[in-house]
C-alpha cells in the first residue's frame, strides 16, 4: 500500500474527564504501532465527559487491538470505529494563499465552487475558510495549489453517527 | 481544625485499614514523611515493613499477593524512591498481580518546576499500571483509595499507583472515608453468554483429542476446584502455563504439566496433536506459541479470557468467550458429559513414559537433583518462589504444584531479582507455611540485601542459591545458538554466599556433592530459627531441555541436547 492509499480510520472515543486520560489514549496508539493523523477533543453535553474523534492509520489487523485496548482504559466509556458506517464527518480548513489582483478572480471562483468563505483579504494574500468532509478539503487543496499556499491549517475531522446510532 | 478533620496521610492509613490491609512494604523519604507519620499517629495495626531497596518492597508486595490472592501495599517517597519501584510495577503488571503503590511527591505548587526529588512518576509508570492517580485534593483521598483497590483487584487485576503530593498528605481531609466511587468507564464482565457455552460444549462433543490449557487467569479467578471437577468429569487432559502452575494438580493423571519453551515434551506433543484446545485464562504468550502461524494449526481453538483485548491478540480463536474463568467453567460443566478420550489419554501416557523429564544423579551436582530432592523432602507442600533463569525452568519442571498460590515466579517480565523478595512477601502473608526460594547466583545478587529484612523478622524461608557461577540461561543460548561464544555471562567474583548470609545473621549451608543433597537439604529444612541459605555449587554448563528455540514451531522441540548446529532463534529473546 502506498502512502497516498493508506486507510485513515475514524474512531470516536467517549471518555471521562480525568487527569491523564489523553496521555493514556495517545500511548495506546504509540505503543501498538498506530499513527494518530488527527485528534479533536471537546467537552460532551455532560461536562464530566469528553468526545474525541481520532483519525489514525496503521496495519489493518492492528485496529481491532487498538479499539480493545482503548476500551480497556479505565476512563474510556466506549470506542467506536466509524470508518465505514456513513456517519457525518466534517472538518474545517483555513488556507492562506499568495495571490495578487491578477489571480484574485480565479481564486475566488474556485473558492466559490467549494463553498468557501474569504475570511481575510490583503493586496497579496487571502485566507479561505472551508468546511466539509475531509475529501472535499483535499480536493480544494489540490485545486488551489496553482496559487502559492502560504499556510494550511485543518482542524481534523469530527464525526457523529446518523439517526438513532450512538457516536 | 474541627474534630473530624484529619491529615491526608492519616486518611490514607484509615482507608487502607478499611480495605483490610495488614502489611505495607516500603521505604521512607522526605516527600512521604506525613504518611509515615500517620502510621504512628493513627496507632494503626497495619504492620510496616522497612525493606532495603524500593524494588524489594514491590516484589514483596507482589509475592504477598501471588501467595494469597490479596493485594498488598507499597509506600515509598518521591523521585528516586518512586523510580526504584518501576521494575517491580512492570513485573506485577505483566503478570496481572494486584497491588497498590503509594508514592510521596513534591508539594503541589512545585510540580513541573523540577523541585528536589520531583519525578513525574504518574507519567513514567503510565504504560505499566492498570491505572494511576495524582491526588490533587485532600478530600479526594477516600474515593481514590477505594477506586484503586477496586480496580487493582477486579476484572484482570493489576498494579495501581497513587502519587500523593506532600501538601496533600500533610493537609486536611474532611471527606467521608466511605466515599462513593466514580468510575463510569470501568465495567466488569458479568456472567457468561449461554450461546457461547453451548457452542463450546458442542465443539467438545465432536472432539476426539481435546486439551485444556490452564493459565494464570484460571488461578486468579479461583477456578482451581471447578477446573478439576470439570476435567475429571469430561476426561480432558490439562496442560498449564508457567504461571498456571498449581491451578490443576500437576501430579494428577490427567495433568501434562507445563507447556512451552521449556515445558514437558508430552505437553508440547499434546499441543501439536490435539484437535481442540480449550484455553482458560492464558494470554497465548510467545513462550508457549513458538511460531504463532503454526500453533495448533489443525485444532479448534477456544479462548476464555476476562480481558477482551487478549482474545485475538496473538491467536484468533474459533470460539471466543469473554468471561470470568470460574463462571465459564462452572457453566460449561453443566453441558459437557464424559467424553470418549481414553485412547487419547493412553496415547499421551505413552509420551509420558517415552519422554519423561530426566537428569543424572551421578557425576556433577545438578540443579534438577536439588530441586527434585527438595520437592520430595517438602512433600510438594512448600510455597515456591523462583528467580529467573535456568534454575527457574528446572524448578518449574521438577517442583510439581498441586495447589494454587504456591508458585511465585516472574513470567511475563522475567525479572531477575524477583525471587528472594517475593519469597519474603509470601512469608509475611503466610508465616506458618514452608517457603523456599530457588534463585540463581546472578539474580540473587540483584536483591540479596533483603536478607536483612528476612533475618530481622526471622522469616521461615529456605533460600536455595543454585550457583553455577554463570548467567546460565544466557550462556545456554550462547552455547546453542552462537557457537559457544560466551559473552558477558561469567560471574567471576561471586562472593562466598554462606559468609554473606552469616553477615546478615542468616544461617548458611554449603552443598557441593550429589551424595550430600538429601542430608544438607534435610538440615536446612529442620533449621527453625529464621531464614537459612543453602549455597549449592552446581554443574557450571548444564542446559535446560526440552527446549523450543524462540520463534520455532513446537514441532521443532529439542527434547534432548542437539547434535547438530542450530540456527539463531527468530523469536523475541
Ligand atoms: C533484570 C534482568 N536482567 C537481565 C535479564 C536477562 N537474563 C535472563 S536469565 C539470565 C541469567 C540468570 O542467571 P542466574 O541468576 O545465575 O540464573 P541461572 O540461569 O544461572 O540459573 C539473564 C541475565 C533478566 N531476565 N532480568
Ligand atoms: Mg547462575
Amino acid at each position: 500500500m502506498t502512502n497516498s492509499e493508506k486507510v485513515i480510520h475514524t474512531l470516536s472515543v467517549y471518555v471521562a474527564n480525568k487527569p491523564g486520560a489523553l496521555a493514556r489514549i495517545a500511548q495506546v496508539f504509540a505503543r501498538r504501532g498506530f499513527n494518530i493523523e488527527s485528534l479533536v477533543v471537546s467537552p460532551a453535553v455532560d461536562g464530566n465527559f469528553s468526545r474525541m474523534t481520532i483519525g489514525c492509520s496503521g496495519k489493518p489487523d492492528g485496529l481491532e487491538q487498538i479499539i480493545k485496548q482503548l476500551a480497556k482504559l479505565i476512563d474510556v466509556l466506549h470506542c467506536i470505529d466509524h470508518t465505514y458506517d456513513q456517519s457525518v464527518m466534517k472538518e474545517m480548513g483555513l488556507i492562506k494563499i499568495s495571490v495578487d489582483c491578477e489571480g484574485r478572480s480565479e481564486a475566488l471562483q474556485i473558492a466559490e465552487h467549494f463553498g468557501c468563505k474569504t475570511v481575510d483579504l490583503t493586496k497579496e494574500s487571502m485566507i479561505l475558510q472551508v468546511v466539509g468532509d475531509p475529501a472535499k478539503i483535499d480536493a480544494l487543496e489540490e485545486m488551489i495549489r496553482k496559487f502559492k499556499i502560504v499556510e494550511l491549517v485543518r482542524t481534523g475531522k469530527v464525526v457523529m453517527s446518523r439517526g438513532q446510532k450512538r457516536t | 481544625m474541627s474534630d473530624n478533620t484529619m491529615e491526608g496521610g492519616q486518611a490514607i492509613i484509615r482507608c487502607l485499614e478499611n480495605e483490610g490491609v495488614e502489611h505495607i512494604f516500603g521505604y521512607s523519604g522526605g516527600a512521604a514523611i506525613p504518611i509515615f507519620d500517620a502510621l504512628v499517629t493513627t496507632e494503626t495495626k497495619i504492620k510496616f515493613i522497612l525493606v532495603r531497596h524500593e524494588q524489594g518492597a514491590v516484589h514483596m508486595a507482589d509475592g504477598y499477593a501471588r501467595a494469597t490472592g490479596k493485594p498488598a501495599v507499597v509506600l515509598v517517597t518521591s523521585g528516586p524512591g518512586a523510580t526504584n519501584t518501576l521494575t517491580g510495577i512492570m513485573t506485577a503488571h505483566m503478570d496481572s498481580v494486584p497491588m497498590i503503590v503509594i508514592t510521596g511527591q513534591s508539594v503541589s505548587w512545585m510540580l513541573g518546576k523540577d523541585a528536589f526529588q520531583e519525578a513525574d512518576i504518574f507519567g513514567i509508570t503510565m504504560p505499566v499500571v492498570k491505572h494511576s492517580y495524582l491526588v490533587k485534593k485532600g478530600n479526594d483521598i477516600p474515593r481514590i483509595v477505594r477506586e484503586a483497590f477496586h480496580i487493582a483487584t477486579t476484572g484482570r487485576p493489576g498494579p495501581v499507583l497513587i502519587d500523593v503530593p506532600k501538601d496533600i498528605s500533610a493537609g486536611p481531609c474532611t471527606a467521608d472515608l466511605h466515599a462513593e466511587m466514580d468510575l463510569p468507564g470501568y465495567r466488569l464482565i458479568e456472567g457468561v453468554d449461554n450461546d457461547i457455552i453451548l457452542q463450546i460444549a458442542e465443539a467438545l462433543s465432536k472432539s476426539k483429542r481435546p486439551l485444556i490449557l490452564a493459565g494464570h487467569g484460571a488461578m486468579i479467578s479461583g477456578a482451581d476446584a471447578s477446573l478439576k471437577a470439570f476435567a475429571e468429569k469430561a476426561r480432558i487432559p490439562v496442560t498449564n502455563t508457567l504461571l498456571g502452575k498449581g491451578v490443576f494438580p500437576e501430579t494428577h493423571e490427567l495433568a501434562l504439566g507445563m507447556l512451552g519453551m521449556h515445558g514437558t515434551a508430552y505437553a508440547n506433543k499434546a499441543i501439536c496433536e490435539c484437535d481442540l484446545l480449550l484455553n482458560i485464562g492464558s494470554r497465548f504468550d510467545d513462550r508457549i506459541l513458538g511460531k504463532p502461524e503454526q500453533f495448533c494449526k489443525n485444532a479448534t481453538i477456544i479462548h476464555i479470557d476476562i480481558d477482551a483485548a487478549e482474545v485475538g491478540k496473538m491467536i484468533q480463536p474459533q470460539i471466543a468467550c469473554v468471561a470470568d474463568a470460574k463462571t465459564a467453567i462452572d457453566e460449561l460443566a453443566k453441558h459437557v458429559p464424559s467424553l470418549e478420550t481414553a485412547a487419547w489419554c493412553r496415547h499421551l501416557d505413552g509420551y509420558k513414559t517415552k519422554h519423561p523429564l530426566k537428569f543424572k544423579r551421578q557425576g556433577s551436582l545438578k540443579m534438577q537433583h536439588i530441586i527434585d530432592e527438595f520437592y520430595k523432602l517438602s512433600e510438594g507442600k512448600a510455597c515456591v518462589a523462583t528467580d529467573v533463569g535456568q534454575h527457574q525452568m528446572w524448578a518449574a519442571q521438577f517442583y510439581k504444584n498441586d495447589s494454587r498460590y504456591n508458585w511465585l515466579s516472574s513470567g511475563g517480565a522475567g525479572t531477575m531479582g524477583f525471587g528472594l523478595p517475593a519469597c519474603i512477601g509470601a512469608a509475611f502473608a503466610r508465616p506458618d507455611d514452608l517457603h523456599v526460594c530457588f534463585v540463581g547466583d546472578g539474580g540473587f545478587q540483584m536483591t540479596f540485601f533483603e536478607l536483612a529484612t528476612a533475618a530481622l523478622h526471622k522469616l521461615p524461608i529456605k533460600i536455595v542459591v543454585l550457583n553455577n557461577h554463570y548467567l546460565g540461561m544466557v550462556r545456554q543460548w550462547q552455547e546453542l545458538f552462537y557457537e559457544d561464544r560466551t559473552s558477558g555471562v561469567d560471574l567471576e567474583g561471586n562472593p562466598d554466599f554462606v559468609k554473606l548470609a552469616e553477615s546478615f545473621g542468616v544461617k548458611g549451608f554449603n552443598l557441593r556433592r550429589p551424595g550430600d543433597v538429601k542430608r544438607v537439604l534435610g538440615s536446612a529444612l529442620s533449621y527453625n530459627d529464621g531464614p537459612c541459605l543453602i549455597n549449592c555449587e552446581v554443574e557450571k554448563t548444564d542446559n535446560v531441555f526440552p527446549m523450543i528455540p524462540a520463534g520455532a514451531a513446537i514441532e521443532d522441540m529439542l527434547i534432548d541436547p542437539p547434535t547438530r548446529k542450530l540456527e539463531k532463534p527468530t523469536g523475541s529473546t
